[in-house]
């Protein structure tokens, strides 16, 4: 107690409460287009210097773009109070997002990235005025060579799921290779890995078999037994998968694929809880993947750019994604394996995010990642703890240990109150945080999925168990008043049965204006 | 000493959190790790900085071995473009908001859903196009999906593509295509434009690109229409949006899908990391029904008057249906059509147009200026905006000696080709210096055409 509390103790002032006192900004601002004044414009252009070029009909365009005309504080003005009606991972406790592993992008970073060396770069320039980009490529492959075990490593794909696409590209490739394709056609996956797996399988060609979990919550074994066949190409497993349950057994689903002439691929999405801890390689995996925006702290700006990095065993080397950086002495050049599945994105991938990742793990080291494994692992379980003492939360498996995130369920609030899982999430938002469902389908009844990561402080997890417990009494007390949340939000309930009535749907502010405003 | 990025990580904190929850040690969660799979040394990576400081000498050590395209002069293009980036751009997606924001409720995320709706709305305009998705990872993948959306649509297994078309794109097309759709090419033209088509009912589409991979812009837009919805197939058509000031919508000629790339609308070059991807089409159910990417719309809600947002049939989606979704969807590019959101919002349909006008007029003059400096111009009869090819005896030895006086003088496409790319960042000046020191270039190699 400070020396000063007594004196303070007898000033007119209401103790704090409980719970953060939030208003999300509401500015109440207009869609750009209704900002529109003709004449008005945000940015001078320079003039051609040169005669004009005539467009034949058809060609040019007749009536010019109904685009906004703006000044451009204007235009400043409208955009920054949309960003102040977001919340950002900056400004939240941002552990309800889970399985997308929210944690703190370091500022530093992000400086990098705007140096001119890396923003105005062009992809196509000669190896030799690129020296320190390659350099960076190449470091940061041999880190996440050391992180997986892999042989080498691709940060070619635009994000996670383009990298689980690459993966089954070079799947495809590596069957073909063997005169196998036609023979290898369907890929097996878990319930609980991301449906990207799933999704990104089917457009590769393959059928998808999906194991359910069993009793204990890992993938059922003897349902892989039965999958797994000459047509098998690969299995693709996250492990912890989105439960957070990670499966003891994972070696012998490997060498039960392998030992059926099929591959195993390791969506490592959910690494940040095992960095340094455990291997994809070490455990068998032929392939695997990161999240750079994910695990390796790269903003996730909004849904992207995203970044991803695709790793491989000796023998799928031959089919990564090109071109790869190799070192030759001092100097670094690219070079395209010979049976290259071919670009999954132009050029060489997202090198903002690359370089933020490059700097992330050289703030960290060895020892750092370690820590932050580990401190995200003790995070969750600090987070369990604390969530399943607030009645109607349980979470399934109950008995299972948990790594760096939990799936959990409101299934007891809900058949007491009448409360769901999304609406729960839309109060909580007005104590300022934010919450996610999780994934479809809904195995686990009324699911909630949080993953706090290392980037939070003990009273940080308190603040966010302790609105979770708010939020679950006022569904009991008064579950109309949670059902009709949000209440400090920048915009009230929304009417959502127009999103998906073709008549009605408006896309784009010209649907909008065609459908609703004659 | 507690790690800046890791608050709990010190001894204490760390005790206390295991006796709160009765555990002895972190090491009790990772229990269900056998122990050989445990790694039984610690990683072996470089030691890191402990230091902000050090990092930043690092990081700026491992830069200055870069020669940007602002130290150099730059003509370089093939996908990714120097246009000038609005400061306004960079500040609207340097916002921690923004940048560090995710996957929120359209509740507490109101303002980035509005930003992307905005966006999707601006393209609208400028496409004429009335459904546009959330940006997708890239042009490249954005042709893929536009092409499989057109199979999925006709019922059809082949697609036939324009040959003017990057290779490494096309090996993206062809790659994100099989092992189901079969791509057959078209080829091109003496003039630089798609030649001859051959088309019938089994086609699902024809995909043309305008500008093209040469810079030349497609003229016979609205015949290949009419051929292709003869024979029932979509007219699938990749532009690039920043020539749309001036460039004919491609929907006004009968394009049933239009997609590419918006690296040009505010995003720099980083190295290529600035791509994303767009989809367009017009607002009928069917179509709507095969986008795989999260489309974005507007909605009331409980109170008159305000808007609200929501993703528009969500139920096409992998989010929802896993293997049963449109192919797939996931984190892409979102910030990059925040941003490109913002350059429409600065540009209006003046600011379009002028620099359209702008960079049809110094493509013109350059290949002027460069014809008359003893290069071969291809196509010189036909339209370019930004881009064309030069034809010299020697590629590589071409542009080693423009790089020796400074200049990155196109991308080299073959062993005699160069192509060149000038946009409203190059002054007459510019092009001048460039036009000058090929003439050098070509005369002190001899002539060896």
């Amino acid at each position: 107690m400070s020396s000063h509390g007594e004196a303070f103790a007898s000033l007119p002032v209401a103790p704090k409460p409980a719970l953060r006192r939030f208003h999300q900004a509401r500015w109440d601002e207009q869609i750009v287009f209704e900002l529109s004044r003709p004449g008005r414009r945000g940015i001078g252009v320079p003039a051609p210097d040169a005669p004009l070029v005539e467009l034949p009909a058809g060609v040019g365009r007749s009536t010019p773009p109904a685009l906004p005309e703006l000044s451009q504080n204007q235009v400043v003005r409208h955009y920054l109070r949309l960003s102040q009606e977001t919340l950002g991972a900056d400004l939240n406790i941002d552990v309800g997002q889970g399985t997308c592993t929210m944690k703190y992008s370091p500022k530093v970073n992000d400086t990098f990235v705007r140096d001119p060396r890396i923003a105005e770069l062009h992809p196509l320039q000669p190896e030799d005025s690129v020296q320190g980009v390659l350099e960076i490529y190449w470091r940061l492959e041999q880190i996440l060579k050391e992180i997986s075990g892999m042989a080498r490593v691709s940060l070619q794909p635009g994000a996670g799921s383009a990298a689980i696409y690459a993966n089954l590209s070079m799947i495809r490739a590596y069957h073909a290779a063997r005169g196998e394709a036609g023979q290898r056609d369907q890929v097996i996956t878990t319930m609980f890995s991301h449906p990207s797996n799933a999704a990104c399988a089917k457009v590769a060609g393959y059928e998808v078999i999906t194991l359910l979990p069993d009793a204990d919550g890992y993938p059922d074994l003897d349902a892989l037994r039965a999958a797994v066949g000459p047509r098998t190409a690969a299995l693709l497993i996250t492990n912890p998968e989105d439960t957070g349950i990670f499966n003891p057994r994972i070696r012998e689903f490997v060498e039960l694929v392998h030992a059926a002439g099929g591959l195993a691929c390791y969506d490592q999405a959910n690494a940040n809880g095992i960095l340094g801890i455990t291997r994809a390689r070490d455990a068998g995996f032929d392939l695997c993947h990161f999240n750079l925006h994910k695990t390796f702290s790269t903003p996730h700006a909004c849904g992207g750019p995203a970044a991803g990095a695709c790793g491989v065993s000796e023998a799928l080397v031959p089919f990564l994604p090109g071109p790869l950086v190799d070192r030759e002495g001092e100097s670094y050049t690219l070079n395209s394996p010979t049976g290259s599945v071919g670009k999954i994105r132009p050029f060489l991938g997202v090198t903002p995010n690359v370089v933020r990742a490059y700097a992330w793990v050289m703030a960290l080291g060895a020892e750092g990642l370690r820590e932050v494994a580990e401190t995200a692992v003790l995070n969750n379980n600090y987070l369990m703890h604390k969530v399943l003492r607030i009645p109607g939360a349980s979470v399934p498996w109950a008995d299972k240990r948990r790594v760096e995130q939990v799936r959990y369920s409101w299934q007891e609030l809900a058949e007491e109150t009448g409360v769901h899982s999304e609406e729960i999430g839309i109060r909580a938002a007005d104590f300022g945080v934010h919450y996610w469902t999780s994934h479809h389908p809904y195995v686990v009844p009324e699911p909630f999925t949080l993953e706090p990561t290392e980037s939070y402080s003990r009273e940080d997890l308190d603040e966010y168990a302790a609105i979770l417990a708010q939020v679950a009494a006022e569904a009991r007390e008064n579950p109309e008043f949670v059902r009709n949340a949000p209440y400090n939000q920048t915009v009230h309930r929304i009417d959502a049965t127009s999103l998906d009535d073709p008549a009605q749907w408006s896309p784009t502010w010209r649907a909008y204006c065609r459908k609703h405003r004659q | 000493m507690t790690h800046p990025y890791i608050p709990n990580a010190g001894p204490a904190a760390r005790a206390a959190m295991l006796a709160e929850i009765g555990a002895s040690s972190v090491e009790e969660f990772y229990g269900d790790i056998p122990a050989d799979l445990r790694l039984a040394r610690p990683l072996d990576l470089p030691a890191p900085f402990a230091d902000e400081q050090g990092l930043v000498r690092h990081l700026r050590g491992l830069l200055a071995r870069n020669t940007d395209t602002t130290e150099a002069l730059s003509f370089l293009g093939h996908g990714c473009y120097p246009h000038h980036v609005p400061a306004v751009c960079d500040e609207v997606n340097g916002r921690g908001e923004f940048l560090t924001a995710y996957a929120g409720e359209p509740y507490e995320d109101h303002g980035r859903f509005q930003a992307l709706f905005e966006y999707v709305s601006m393209m609208g305009e400028l496409l004429e196009m009335d459904v546009v998705n959330v940006p997708t990872y890239d042009g490249f993948q954005a042709a893929g999906t536009a092409l499989r959306m057109a199979a999925r649509y006709t019922g059809r297994r082949k697609v036939l593509v324009s040959g003017a078309v990057a290779p490494d794109k096309l090996g993206t097309i062809r790659g994100y295509l099989a092992p189901d759709i079969e791509v057959l090419l078209a080829p091109v033209a003496e003039s630089g434009e798609i030649g001859e088509v051959g088309l019938d009912d089994t086609f699902a589409a024809l995909y043309l690109e305008t500008p093209n991979v040469h810079g030349v812009i497609e003229t016979r837009g609205r015949q290949l229409a009419d051929l292709a919805h003869s024979v029932g197939a979509l007219l699938v058509v990749g532009t690039d949006p920043i020539s749309l000031g001036v460039l004919a919508p491609p929907a006004s000629y009968g394009a049933d899908l239009v997609c590419g790339d918006i690296q040009s609308l505010g995003m720099h070059q980083q190295y290529g990391g600035g791509q994303a991807g767009f989809i367009a089409s017009r607002d009928e159910e069917r179509l709507v029904a095969e986008f795989p990417s999260r489309l974005f719309g507007i909605a009331p809600t409980a109170v008159e008057g305000e808007y609200g947002f929501g993703d528009v049939f969500y139920d096409r989606t992998s989010f929802a249906l896993r293997e049963e979704g449109k192919e797939w969807v996931g984190t892409a590019a979102a910030l990059w059509g925040i941003t490109a959101g913002v350059y429409l919002a600065l540009m209006g349909p003046q600011g379009m147009r002028e620099i359209g006008e702008t960079i049809l007029a110094r493509t013109r003059y350059a290949m002027r200026a460069l014809a008359s400096s003893g290069a071969v111009v291809l196509h010189q009869e036909s339209l370019h905006f930004r881009e064309f090819v030069l034809e010299v005896p020697d590629a590589d030895a071409l542009l080693a000696a423009l790089r020796a006086e400074g200049i990155f003088g196109g991308v080299r496409i073959s062993p005699w080709r160069v192509l060149v790319c000038v946009t409203e960042r190059h002054s007459i000046a510019d092009i001048d210096t460039l036009a000058a020191a090929v003439k050098d270039a070509l005369s002190t190699s001899g002539d060896r055409t």
